[in-house]
């Protein structure tokens, strides 16, 4: 049967890749476009890599709507500072799309340092002239693999099927073919003097904000050489410096209106109309400590990591080391709601503390119709949970369990006493398995996640 | 010949069981091994203990910053808050007053761990920005508890000075003020090691995981933000190490000689 042929390839080539995987392979973002029709993700060797959504066809039903290799760029180099000898990590922290314009596609990249926007024309990312090189990856391995599996979610009612798993990020290339080197339309440099972790496209399209862990910046995307600094927390003294931003995006609708994150878990809502530098909140949202649980790890697992507006622009999404939390941007003093992701944890926070897992950034997002949130954790799981019927699931996503036609059962941690058969214990945890970045199309039940090199992409079976 | 790391063994205890909550407990996991110093005695690590080591385990990551690539501000901010807590506590506690007591000539209670090492960026240092001394971080614990932390605070001690080192570079001005400071850090290192029994020294470096981190790169990577001129800086440092050494005749300071000449070398 073709499909076993199809999954005895697979197989070996999975081993295959799996042992040649590096570390510039890990993908380190994933973003879906607007449309859902692209998605991109970009890796920790500064290359990015866009995938395209299939036209559906009559002919073959079955392969409704995959992704594809669509094209791929280096998009940052590793750079050295001479001044400060240090080097510049070319490994890509974020990518944002921009809305469709014309024909053609936009998108932002950033590393630590600098945001670069770039264009694709006829499936070229390029901004000028083109300049070919030969490919340097030899191995004709297809990265492609069709798996179709089914996941029970709950009660079976809502199965996923993994329908592309990719290994180690290395695009189909033929033999003839030629590898185009892109150029940027726009880069937007020397403007972060810390490191960048977040960028965000504003809803008025001719703006965008990055910012870095002491200051945000507003850029307007035909200029370059200048950017206006809107947020500033950086002290006189920096022997006072006792937090730092850890994420920011822009109200989905209002584009005077973002929000950003601290690494002592409160979240600021700023309006830019107010004045030019937002040193001034409009709104504080923090949570009070819960006294019983407090360690000398509380501040450290309060940190935020991600902070995501729902689709309608009422809510606002938290990822904290152990939970994700839902905001009213009408109630600032506690979030809605609260979602535990792996509280089996807390009681390994020393350990955790020990090996710099504690220090790992989760990201989190919403599904398109703000009903569902998903996170991942570690041992390459990941967790759901659904606002409306409060059910929540984990799932794995590891090669082994994809067999085709196999049923995904939930997984679940143990977490102690008497483990049951398909239960994990917390001490078997593989903490190096870590799923930090998600992503949910933007209008179907369909996810990317990425496991350290791995990219799976899951889609929802209801038929 | 080169020392190797300064790492502590931090699974000493079963630390995760001390630390969900703050409340001060005496439990002991009593299948984790006893190291060193202990050995043959089930003591039951006491939650200052506890602490401690969480302290030193900070402060070493802290220290431990990438040659090459500029470190996570973001966790560097957390560690430095987690240390400043357990400094807080303990001057609550009293435990922090009573090592004040003990020190000589160090007035200054405030012994907070400052952000600014870590934070630095070496554009501040290019504009010559002073930087004030890091105060180094003093654990002379008296009598008893002494033996009970000499690893972890002669190790913690002993990384600490290069770090005093770094910041007294930028007081050119006064050679001598820096003499004396870096007087003040041996002091401190001699104190603490004349707490310990005479194999103690041994026993420090015998017991170092190498797994961890080069001595080596650690202080490079602490040197790396200073501009190369300042090496002359610490050459003149050399000869206090040598006067100070002679001046004191235990019969573990060739030992301690050698560390110093070796962090100061680097």
């Amino acid at each position: 049967m073709e499909e076993d042929v199809e999954t005895r390839k697979i197989s070996s080539s999975f081993l295959r890749d799996h042992s040649y995987a590096t570390e510039a392979d890990i993908i380190s973002t994933v973003e879906f476009n607007h449309t859902g029709e692209l998605l991109a993700t970009g890796d920790k060797g500064g290359r990015v890599v866009i995938f395209q959504r299939e036209q559906e066809s009559k002919n073959q039903p079955h392969r409704r709507g995959e992704y594809n290799v669509y094209s791929t760029f280096q998009s940052h180099e590793p750079e050295f500072d001479y001044l400060k000898s240090l080097e510049i990590e070319e490994k890509i922290n974020k990518i944002r799309w921009l809305p469709q314009q014309n024909a053609a596609y936009f998108l932002l990249s950033t590393n630590d340092k600098t945001v670069k926007l770039w264009k694709d024309e006829d499936g070229e990312w390029r901004m000028g002239s083109r300049c070919l090189r030969a490919p340097t990856m030899v191995e004709p391995v297809s990265p492609l693999c069709r798996v179709l599996v089914r996941v029970r979610w709950g009660s079976g009612t809502c199965p996923w099927v993994l329908t592309l798993c990719l290994s180690s990020q290395v695009p189909v290339l033929r033999p003839m073919d030629l590898m185009v080197e892109a150029t940027p339309r726009r880069v937007f440099a020397n403007a972060h003097t810390y490191h960048i972790n977040s960028i965000s496209v504003n809803s008025d399209y001719e703006t965008y904000m990055s910012a870095d862990d002491l200051r945000i910046n507003l850029w307007n995307f035909e200029i370059t050489n200048q950017s206006f600094n809107i947020v500033d927390i950086k002290p006189a003294n920096m022997e006072e410096l006792t937090e730092v931003i850890t994420a920011a995006e822009f109200h989905p609708h209002h584009c005077n209106t973002f929000v950003y994150s601290s690494s002592k878990g409160t979240i600021r809502l700023c309006d830019m109309r107010t004045s030019a530098l937002c040193d001034r909140h409009a709104k504080f949202f923090e949570e009070p400590e819960d006294p019983s649980n407090r360690s000398f790890f509380s501040e450290i697992i309060s940190s935020i990591s991600d902070v995501k507006f729902s689709h309608s622009g009422r809510y606002i999404m938290t990822r904290d080391y152990l939970t994700v939390k839902v905001w009213d941007l009408n109630m600032e003093n506690r979030p809605i709601e609260t979602y535990q992701v792996h509280d089996y944890l807390r009681s390994k926070l020393c350990s955790l503390y020990e090996n710099d897992c504690i220090f790992d950034k989760f990201e989190c997002v919403w599904n398109g119709s703000d009903s569902v949130i998903m996170t991942g954790s570690y041992n390459n799981f990941f967790r759901m949970f659904d606002r409306n019927t409060k059910r929540d699931v984990t799932l794995e996503a590891s090669r082994e369990n994809s067999k085709p036609r196999a049923i995904l059962k939930p997984r679940k941690v143990c977490v102690g006493g008497k483990r049951r058969k398909d239960e994990i214990s917390v001490d078997s945890l593989d903490f190096s398995k870590k799923i930090l970045h998600t992503a949910w199309h933007p209008a179907e039940n369909i996810i990317a996640v990425a496991a350290t090199n791995n990219l799976y992409i899951f889609q929802d079976k209801v038929n | 010949m080169f020392l190797t790391p300064v790492v502590l063994h931090w699974p000493f205890y079963n630390l995760d069981t001390m630390f969900v909550r703050g409340l001060k407990r005496k439990c002991f996991d009593g299948e984790e091994d006893i190291e060193g110093t202990l050995a043959g005695i089930k003591a039951i690590p006491s939650y200052n203990l506890q602490r401690q080591s969480l302290l030193d385990m900070s402060l070493v990551k802290l220290q431990l910053c990438h040659m090459l690539v500029e470190p996570n501000l973001c966790r560097s901010v957390l560690i430095a808050n987690t240390v400043r807590q357990i400094q807080e506590e303990m001057t609550q506690d009293g435990t922090w007053q009573m090592i004040n007591t003990q020190s000589t000539g160090q007035a200054s209670l405030d012994r907070l761990v400052s952000t600014d090492i870590l934070c630095r960026s070496s554009r501040e240092q290019a504009e010559g920005k002073h930087v004030p001394g890091y105060s180094t971080f003093d654990k002379d614990f008296e009598g008893d508890q002494a033996q009970d932390n000499s690893e972890t605070m002669s190790t913690a001690s002993s990384v600490q000075t290069p770090r005093n080192l770094q910041s007294n570079v930028w007081e050119m001005e006064n050679a001598q003020e820096n003499k004396g400071n870096f007087q003040k850090s041996l002091d401190q290192i001699f104190e603490t090691l004349e707490n310990k029994s005479p194999n103690s020294v041994e026993d420090l470096f015998s017991e170092v995981d190498n797994s961890y981190y080069d001595l080596d790169t650690m202080l490079t990577g602490m040197m790396s933000n200073t501009k190369m001129g300042h090496c002359d800086g610490l050459e003149t440092f050399a000869s206090p190490t040598s006067t100070a050494s002679n001046s004191n005749c235990k019969s573990d300071l060739n030992e301690l000689d050698h560390i110093v000449e070796i962090l100061v070398e680097s």
